[in-house]
């Protein structure tokens, strides 16, 4: 039977989803079944880049709308410089075919890495299904901790 | 070495060569002989990695003008 390596990933911070993804598909291409488990600020990578209508109450509206929506609006967790550290970091990782967060991210489903949005945090934060990239599962603690039991490798990001 | 695929990993930075190298193996049989090309010198030490953990076999390592090859049987 194949390792398994379980992640969480609670930062929506752009250096540490790359980071995380490039663990997973890295993982992945050991040969490993590889379950990332997104919660809290994790959730915003998740997002679609779209704006997608949802009945909300005032204040998870104000939530959804200072949260950044997926990938390409993601900041460093530091020397962010208002959006400025970002933008810099991706061009340089351009001029270095370094893959970018969204062709990691389509790298990992298409290696059948299994991406788990934690049901609660969604809750808490106001973010619905349909805000959500497709190909992913639902769960709660329980979901994640019966996997990281059996698995070898466990990070928290 | 003959191989049965060759699998161009030239310009691509980790982790995108062991992810086309295990997308590579996935197509072979038991046997075959997979030959691929890599620019990023971490590969060399990925690759040791890379065979010790999916229990491939590495024949060959050979680096010419700064681009690695790597001749791996696959298990």
């Amino acid at each position: 039977m194949a390792d398994k390596s379980t992640m969480v990933i609670f930062s929506g911070d752009l250096d540490k989803a790359i980071a995380s993804f490039i663990i997973a598909t890295g993982s992945a291409a050991m040969g490993s079944d590889v379950t990332m488990f997104f919660t809290f600020w994790g959730l915003n990578i998740l997002r679609k880049s779209e704006k997608v209508p949802a009945k909300k109450t005032f204040l998870e509206n104000m939530f959804g709308r200072m949260m950044p929506r997926g990938p390409e609006q993601l900041g460093l967790s530091k020397m962010n410089m208002g959006g400025l550290g970002s933008k810099l970091m991706k061009r340089i990782m351009r001029k270095k075919n370094i893959a970018t967060l969204q062709e990691l991210m389509e790298t990992a489903q298409d290696l059948g890495v299994k991406i788990i949005a934690c049901s609660m945090s969604m809750d808490v934060l106001g973010i619905t299904e349909a805000e959500l990239i497709d190909g992913i599962e639902y769960a709660g603690v329980a979901t994640y901790l019966a996997e990281a039991d059996q698995a070898k490798l466990n990070l928290f990001i | 070495m003959n191989a049965n695929l060759v699998v161009d990993a030239k310009g691509l930075s980790c982790p995108m060569p062991i992810v086309k190298a295990k997308k590579g193996m996935d197509t072979l049989e038991s046997g075959q002989i997979m030959m691929l090309e890599t620019t990023d010198k971490g590969s060399v030490n990925d690759f040791q990695g890379w065979v010790k953990q999916t229990g491939h076999e590495l024949l060959n390592v050979q680096e010419d003008n700064g681009v690695f090859r790597f001749f791996v049987k696959k298990s």
